[in-house]
């Protein structure tokens, strides 16, 4: 892309050249009369991205007033909506990988040449209309690469995690009880008859005894 | 143990919700969506093929698609689709590098880079008054290595440059009736000649200097009969016209400025011709051909403007322009139809009998009539030439014919698809053979071994080339049978050009595709047109040997009152079982909930005169339908007039119509809006199929609302006039919308409300008790998006239990439309960045699952968002108990997460509609977004809570009970030691 750094200026331009045509027509209102909005689409870095999305500068659509008029970019990002009635206008851009802010476009009959446009989504006013990307977009999860912890983190990682946890950290936790305590809740777990793991299996059971 | 409790619980509640995305992984990508490319029916062709290297034909479609495809395979290499009102009028090559397009009637001009389809420049061309609009590119005439574009559009001809796009000179050729037909330039010369019609008998000459623009003569003549304004050039000094009365064929000679007429009356040509007669568009030289009854007759010129007919054939026949080949030969291409067969046949111009190409072709009959034939001609290895015909067909696909042989062909019907339906698949037959388990368990086993190798990132690039190839093609979602799951189905979708197709939604492959019948296109019925789909027969129950069928309504001819035209096709077979010609037209088709004992359902098909038809005509139905009588209720939109009426039925209209299926109705009520103060611009109903779960929701404070459920809501906005155009023509004082909520069985207005600065278009979903509504607010001058919820407040008391033990609620009392019950609405507005092309709800098999908004954004794009988002109870500080039911803190505009595009990185290129479909599983819903390309993925708003995902590692599982079974084993010998250590002690 060419990275013009010429200054654009007199952005909205009566669109009539009153010189060109016969005075005729000049008069004749109503058919021909609009002004013209030109602008700028200035995306950095367009194709030098690692991600594979299919964002081209040709596939880039300019669209007035939610779908009125489709227009499409220059090599050089310019674009241009020809008669344009005045009035209060909605410029969107639709690229794929980039999420741009709908700008609101006035065009006054009063004094042409005079451009009012500011991005919807920040407020912010623009002295020109050169139209950037709010931020680049992302549309797939990135997959991480295989690693411990996000074994760790599936449910089989916290089965095993609670398992070892049960095996080497309970004995732990017994040891630093109470003794008498200890007693107490052993006691207390065969009353209660509470299976042990030994009980649990018969074989294990016959061994020990 | 209450602290490693907690711990786990912790552990498992970081797991839940570390990854709480909805999106895909970029391999995931075609795993259960598909996408296809088309174009469109094509207008216009133009052949790029000079150049070694890669072979081209640039078209422009009728669904206003510039595109350039390869000539080899039929693939797309670029594509554009400009606006809906930069309808495409003729596009050419310049240079040899360019693809220039006219389009607006002529007022804007674009070049296209031919390799890679990058807009070089676009100049805007004016002039006065609309009128016809022309491209012609000169070949001959050069300044300074620069091809001139002659453009002649709003009443204007302009010369323009192709390398820039700038104006050279333009010149006003408008005066008050003139009509320029044609501009050209004859070789080796300097002058452009304009040639048109003043009024209906006189004939206008212009000779233009290419230069700079001047007039150097102007000629007109007036020929007493009078022109249809049907023509054909035969020569560059000479045209054919028909006279007003079509019956006289006019020669018009302007050699030398000077205009001659001389008429042949078509009778002295043509035997028995009595019929009208229409100029074939397809320019020859030296020749020109006409319709004339079911004949098309080429006539020739010989010297002294004597004609004579060279050739007659038979009607439906194709023929293309004259294309110059080798030293000012130039040939055209004829194409008739056989018997399941066409014969291309390729012909000098100048002289008949030679052929230099006759083919026939094997031809699909379900493809229909050939409509437009382009062709190309190529250099053998053997210095002949030879031609390759790139044809259109009547289901408007296109195939590239070539030695005899249909190279590719694109099923180009599918851009225009205007309504779809879907079918489940047979269920699978049983007998699988013992090989093929066999089989496939050694693949099961390799292929895992290769996920394994895959998950644990020790596979080379080849095997994960072999992994993704195994995922994507794996052949479990393209069987022709029922899966458990219910995500293979079919698609059944109706093109504008009447053909049916039937997608696998696995692959998204052709299944079968028909044509509907030709055979209406009769005396009676010239020019069927298909509007809408219907199921008709969908056998579960009983009737399972039954196919299911579908129900597909058209009528003959374009006005609302034109007789219809039914047809039933079976889905599994792809055959029509029948097919009527009607009596009565149609206006509305009312599928009712009724089905008789083959599960036909019960139609009621509506006329312009509001009678009431039913189908099937069969006994049993009329049987069925009188008991249900008196509760058949339906509403009628007149969109014109700004009236909502609702019908009932009234008795059979015996007396004037013989017919026991016919049935008089009455008005019941109607809603007439101010017309000077607001216009209907769209509704939206809740759809027939859809499964609510509950009707209490539980919200915080264990408390509850009911909601509203009804059948029969409807949604209307209505505009300001002044605010029913465009954004940007109405200022926000004189702009409002107003949203109204009518019950269509009483009329009865539920809810109305007022957005004042507010603009159309509106776009709304209808599901449950809620609705949501996209439009645009011209104060903040951004889009909005509102929900509306309806509760029902004459249910709130029954959470009392004392009054339940009493018996006094209101639980069993019968649910009437009549009652007019207590309802309370809730509503909040949010911001919303985009502009909206259509809006659907997702639907699972029960209702069960949350919902989410398909949003099909201006880009072309599908934005899936959680209903949650757009809940009126949303605040800015909730509560705790509100955090823990799930809502989320208000903010003033919805968000847009790009992981949560449906679509992800494609786009549905003039995305017009969005179709969920539930699936039999409860947490999933197929989503179909059809457009100029088509789109199907499924997709999960809850998660897939109640099945595993397909990258599931089934390997770490059978790792993890390894491991598990060995702790087991270690832990027990452990254990049995240390409680015989304790025993010894």
């Amino acid at each position: 892309m060419e990275k013009s750094k010429a200054i654009f200026s007199a952005l909205v331009i009566l669109g009539l050249c009153l010189s060109v045509l016969p005075s005729a027509i000049a008069k004749s209102s109503g058919t021909s009369e609009g002004y013209t909005i030109n602008g700028r689409v200035k995306i950095a870095g367009m194709g030098a991205k690692g991600f594979s999305l299919p964002g081209k500068i040709s596939n880039v659509k300019i669209i007035l007033n939610g779908g009125q008029r489709v227009t499409f970019l220059t090599p050089d990002g310019y674009f241009s909506f020809h008669n344009v009635p005045a009035g209060t206008h909605l410029i969107e851009v639709a690229a794929i990988g980039y999420f741009f802010s709908p700008v609101r476009v006035d065009v006054s009959a009063r004094n042409p040449g005079k451009v009012q446009a500011a991005l919807t989504e920040t407020r912010k006013g623009l002295i020109e209309l050169v139209l950037e990307p709010l931020r680049e977009e992302q549309y797939f999860e990135i997959r991480e690469p295989f690693s411990i912890m996000s074994l760790v983190k599936s449910p089989m990682g916290l089965m095993m995690g609670f398992m070892l946890i049960v095996v080497f950290l309970m004995p732990k936790l017994m040891e630093n009880m109470d003794p008498e305590e200890m007693r107490r809740a052993q006691e207390e777990m065969s009353n209660r008859g509470v299976p042990s793991l030994a009980n649990l299996i018969p074989g294990a059971a016959g061994g020990s005894r | 143990m209450a602290m490693v409790i907690r711990v786990f619980l912790l552990l498992l509640f970081i797991f839940f919700y570390a990854k709480h995305s909805f999106a895909l992984y970029e391999d995931q990508v075609g795993l259960m969506d598909w996408h296809q490319q088309y174009i469109g029916k094509v207008k216009h062709a133009v052949f790029h093929t000079q150049k070694a290297g890669r072979k081209r034909v640039v078209v422009s479609t009728e669904e206003n698609v510039i595109a350039s495809l390869d000539l080899r395979r039929g693939a797309i290499f670029w594509r554009h689709i400009l606006g809906g009102n930069d309808i495409v009028d003729e596009i050419d090559i310049a240079l040899g590098k360019y693809v220039i397009s006219l389009s607006s009637e002529g007022s804007l001009l674009r070049a296209w880079n031919l390799p890679d389809g990058q807009m070089v420049w676009e100049s805007f061309l004016q002039g006065p008054t609309p009128s016809k609009s022309l491209l012609f590119i000169s070949t001959n005439f050069k300044v300074d290595k620069d091809n001139i574009i002659l453009v002649f559009g709003k009443g204007c001809l302009h010369a323009v440059s192709s390398v820039d796009g700038e104006i050279l000179w333009r010149k006003e050729l408008a005066t008050e009736s003139l009509e320029i037909q044609q501009v050209f330039q004859p070789l080796d010369s300097d002058i452009i000649y304009a040639i048109g019609f003043v009024g209906s008998s006189q004939f206008d000459t212009y000779q233009i200097d290419a230069k700079n623009g001047e007039l150097l003569k102007h000629r007109s003549a007036v020929f007493p009969g009078g022109f249809s304004r049907e023509f054909a050039s035969v020569s560059s000094d000479m045209l054919l016209a028909l006279d007003a009365t079509r019956s006289i064929l006019v020669s018009i000679n302007f050699r030398d400025g000077e205009t001659r007429f001389h008429q042949t009356y078509i009778s002295d040509l043509v035997e028995d011709s009595f019929g009208t007669a229409t100029i074939f568009p397809s320019k020859l030289t030296g020749k020109i051909a006409i319709k004339i009854n079911s004949y098309i007759v080429f006539i020739g010129v010989t010297g002294d403007n004597k004609l004579e007919v060279v050739e007659k054939i038979d009607y439906p026949a194709a023929i293309s322009d004259a294309l110059p080949f080798s030293e000012g030969r130039q040939a055209f291409a004829l194409v008739q139809h056989g018997e399941n067969k066409i014969h291309l046949m390729v012909k000098l111009d100048n002289d008949w009998r030679s052929n230099l190409l006759d083919e026939s072709i094997e031809m699909d009959h379900q493809r229909g009539l050939v409509q437009k034939v382009f062709i190309n001609c190529y250099i053998r290895t053997d210095r002949s030439y030879g031609f390759r015909a790139l044809i259109v067909m009547e289901d408007h696909s296109l195939l590239l014919l070539q030695q005899g042989e249909i190279v590719w062909s694109r099923e180009d019907g599918l851009a225009s698809v205007i309504d779809m339906t879907t079918s489940e698949l047979p269920v699978e037959k049983d007998g699988v053979s013992v090989a093929k388990v066999e089989h496939s368990l050694f693949e099961w086993l390799k292929g895992h071994m290769l996920k394994l190798k895959g998950t644990l990132m020790l596979a080379s690039p080849e095997d994960i080339v072999i992994i993704q190839g195994m995922r994507l093609k794996s052949s479990e979602k393209s069987k022709m049978t029922r899966d458990h799951n219910g995500f293979r189905k079919l698609l059944i979708v109706l093109t504008r050009a009447g053909k049916l197709f039937a997608l696998h939604t696995g692959d998204g492959r052709v299944v079968w595709s028909f044509l509907l019948p030709s055979l209406c296109r009769s005396e009676t019925c010239e020019y069927p047109t298909w509007l809408s789909i219907y199921q008709w027969q969908v056998p579960h129950h009983h009737a399972m040997d039954e196919n299911p069928s579908v129900l597909v309504v058209g009528r003959c001819g374009l006005s609302s009152d034109a007789p219809g035209v039914l047809s039933f096709v079976d889905i599994y077979t792809g055959k029509e079982l029948k097919s009527m010609n009607i009596a009565h037209s149609i206006a509305q088709v009312i599928p009712l909930p009724f089905t008789d004992s083959t599960e036909q359902r019960l139609h009621l098909l509506v006329d312009a005169d509001k009678h009431a038809y039913l189908y099937p005509r069969t006994p049993e139905a009329i049987n069925m339908f009188q008991r249900q009588f008196p509760n058949v209720y339906w509403f009628s939109i007149e969109a014109e007039n700004d009236i909502i009426r609702g019908h009932a039925l009234q008795r059979n209209c015996m007396p004037e119509v013989e017919d026991e299926y016919c049935f008089n109705t009455r008005f019941l009520w109607s809603i007439i809006f101010p017309s000077e103060s607001e216009k209907i611009i769209s509704t939206a109903t809740r759809k027939l199929n859809e499964v609510v779960h509950t009707q209490a929701k539980v919200i915080a404070d264990q408390d509850a609302m009911y909601k509203y459920i009804s059948k029969n809501l409807l949604f209307v906005a209505t505009v300001a006039p002044k605010a029913a155009g465009e954004i940007g023509s109405a200022t926000p004082e004189e702009s409002w919308l107003v949203v109204y909520l009518i019950d269509t069985v009483t009329g009865r207005v539920m809810h109305r409300v007022t957005h004042l600065g507010s603009h159309g278009p509106v776009h709304a979903v209808f599901s449950e008790n809620w609705v949501v509504y996209h439009y645009f607010n011209l104060r903040a001058h951004r889009y909005e998006m509102s929900v509306i919820e309806i509760y029902d407040q004459s249910r709130a008391d029954n959470k009392d239990v004392l009054k339940l033990v009493l018996g006094k609620h209101n639980l069993s009392a019968p649910i009437s439309s009549y009652s007019r019950p207590e309802v309370t609405v809730k509503s909040q507005t949010y911001f919303f960045t985009h502009s909206v092309k259509t809006m659907a709800v997702t639907s699972t098999a029960k209702g069960i699952t949350s919902k989410q908004l398909l949003i099909g954004t201006i880009g072309d794009q599908v934005l899936a968002l959680d209903k949650r988002f757009l809940d009126p109870r949303r605040s800015i500080n909730p509560t705790q108990s509100e955090k823990e039911e799930g809502i989320i803190p208000l903010t003033d505009s919805l968000p847009i997460i790009p992981q949560s595009y449906v679509t992800h990185s494609l786009q549905v290129e003039g995305l017009r509609g969005i179709v969920t479909i539930p699936a039999k599983l409860e947490s999933t819903t197929l989503v179909f977004a059809y457009g100029v390309d088509l789109f199907f993925t499924r997709i999960a708003p809850s998660r897939t809570y109640d099945s595993l995902t397909e990258d599931f590692s089934y390997a770490l599982l059978l790792i993890t009970i390894v491991a598990l079974i060995g702790a087991i084993f270690v832990t027990w010998v452990l254990s049995v030691r240390k409680e015989l250590s304790e025993k010894w002690r």
